[in-house]
């Protein structure tokens, strides 16, 4: 029990490094912000006509597109942060004390969380200027954001995994990248899956996206919690089961 | 007469390779409580691979090491509990304040946040960084660096303490000060493992010293050993009256039983020395012989020289 005690507050600890290191330099902000607000406007304005006849109708479905891909963007960075900051002296320090092994990595990960708040309240905010009006409230679009931040932050285990893996920072990049834009495009996100060819289809079934973004879009049409919600937290929880230990592993090797 | 010396760090068998080249070759060390341990060689020699073996952040293919008892493959987290490193390269976030730094790794070392805040003020006075406490690292000297990245290891108050080239790419001046602030550890009775590249900070600042060259220990022994290792401590002589030069030369001579050479110029006999003892038969013996002494100083050979004898340089 005292363990886990150390544990999580070692964790807590190593986010609020990286919490004050973003006080100290604000303008790595920026991407968080500009990042929703680009998408946001662009997919409305140039695909909203051709895919759902006006910009207005789309709005309900590119929104929780562009949450998960403006999150999933942010998360797909964590392997190259990792991965740089494992370079500095610091971890060398981190490593020779006595402190949870598993903290330098999942405190950088839990630091995340706020950057991933922020970057969905200006998607959502970027929306409800440009006339969405979710008809199950904000209520439910305070819990539809939560649930994605947790996804979001599971996922986030798989680019840690791939940055301690990958030795360059610039190969990482790429890596991340590739898989962030496999996981968005063929999903749900931005068009219905209907369109698609058939092996794109049976992809994105399978494609965890898919189902965050179809129970988040079911939470703000109609404020209910249904089975892509369960499936997608279960997936989620799994991710972190699986994903953390494994990159525990590799940061023990490392030494 | 014989002290029997509480062991701190035993090095047994040592060994790790990277990639086909031999790092650190069979190394055997024994390291005593409360001493200032230098493992002195050029770049590229296995030093910092040494120390993080030592300190856990590496793992050796062969031999163990043991820190006051406790292995570190097998009890790593206890040997963590008994160490502070303090690397090459400042390890403290660059991001951060000098505040930050400490009070983050104060709260990783286990200490409540009440605690934290009064070891950060602590540590901030003792190494005069209380004024700097709230400037981002980036913007400190690279004296600062190092003062505070001490100032880190000693959170836990270790036992034993590594310091890694802890002057090197410094000034003069704040290498000064930094041999103050090494010294004054040491008066408080830490046990320091130092390495560097640097003669004088070792014969400065070690009790004893170990010579290492491409992963191998060559030389070990305190300064003075070392210095003797290579033999030609000069006695050198130097009388009142020129007249008496050649006596001189004969009694000193039939005393230490070897070759003198005399230097007219400054009417200097110089003679190779093992003993000091013989230094007082050669005293007395010109003193009997009524020959007038200006000047007796006794020649070591730095320890320059000892380095390149043993690395063959």
């Amino acid at each position: 029990m005292n363990n886990l005690k150390k544990t999580i507050s070692d964790i807590l600890t190593i986010a609020r490094r990286s919490l004050l290191k973003l006080k100290h330099n604000p303008e790595q902000f920026a991407d968080v912000i500009i990042m929703p607000v680009f998408f946001m406007l662009v997919f409305a304005f140039l695909f909203g006509g051709a895919i759902a006849g006006d910009t207005k109708a789309y709005l309900p479905i590119l929104i929780p597109g562009i949450l998960a891909q403006t999150l999933l963007g942010i998360s797909s960075a964590t392997g190259t942060a990792i991965n740089t900051d494992m370079e500095k002296g610091i971890f060398d320090r981190f490593k020779s004390l006595p402190m949870a092994r598993i903290a330098p990595l999942a405190g950088s990960l839990v630091a995340d969380i706020p950057r991933y708040a922020i970057s969905a309240a200006f998607a959502i905010l970027t929306g409800y200027l440009i006339g969405w009006r979710p008809e199950a409230g904000f209520g439910a679009v305070l819990v539809g954001t939560l649930f994605m931040i947790f996804v979001t932050f599971s996922i986030s285990w798989i680019f840690a995994t791939i940055g301690l893996l990958v030795n360059k920072a610039a190969t990482i990049q790429v890596f991340s990248q590739m898989i962030m834009m496999i996981l968005t495009f063929m999903s749900n996100a931005f068009v219905p899956t209907e369109t698609l060819p058939k092996v794109l289809q049976t992809f994105t079934r399978f494609n965890p996206v898919t189902h965050m973004i179809a129970a988040l879009r079911e939470i703000f049409a109609t404020g209910a919690i249904g089975f892509d919600f369960w499936l997608s937290l279960g997936m989620g929880v799994a991710m972190i089961l699986i994903f953390a230990p494994i990159t525990l592993r590799i940061y023990n090797k490392k030494i | 007469m014989t002290e029997v010396r509480e062991v701190a760090i035993e090095v047994k068998g040592l060994l790790k390779t990277f990639k086909n080249q031999v790092a650190v070759n069979d190394l055997d060390l024994t390291i005593y409580k409360g001493e200032v341990f230098g493992i002195l060689g050029p770049n590229g020699a296995g030093k910092t691979t040494m120390v993080r073996m030592m300190a856990t952040l590496l793992k050796q293919d062969a031999g163990t090491i043991r820190i006051l008892g406790q292995d570190t493959l097998k009890d790593a987290d206890e040997v963590r509990k008994l160490i502070g490193l303090t690397g090459q390269y400042a390890s403290v976030d660059e991001d951060l304040t000098a505040h930050e730094n400490l009070m983050m790794f104060c709260r990783l070392n286990g200490l409540s946040k009440k605690d934290a805040k009064a070891r950060t003020t602590d540590l901030l006075e003792e190494f005069s960084l209380t004024d700097a406490a709230h400037k981002k690292m980036k913007n400190f000297s690279g004296g600062m660096r190092r003062r505070l990245d001490l100032a880190v290891s000693l959170i836990a108050r270790p036992d034993i303490i590594f310091l890694d080239e802890p002057t090197t790419g410094l000034d003069p001046r704040t290498r000064g000060q930094m041999w103050e602030t090494i010294r004054k550890l040491v008066e408080a009775g830490s046990t320091i493992l130092l390495t560097t590249q640097y003669l004088d900070e070792a014969d400065q600042l070690a009790d004893r010293i170990a010579v290492i060259d491409r992963g191998s220990l060559v030389a070990l022994g305190t300064p003075d050993e070392l210095k003797n290792l290579i033999g030609n401590t000069e006695l050198h002589i130097k009388i009142v009256n020129r007249r008496f030069l050649e006596d001189a030369r004969i009694h000193i001579s039939a005393i230490l039983n070897v070759g003198t050479t005399v230097d007219d110029l400054n009417n200097t006999i110089k003679a190779p020395i093992t003993e000091t003892k013989f230094l007082t038969q050669v005293l007395n013996r010109l003193e009997e012989a009524k020959i007038k002494i200006d000047e007796v100083s006794i020649k070591k050979p730095s320890l320059d020289e000892v380095f390149l004898e043993v690395t063959g340089n």
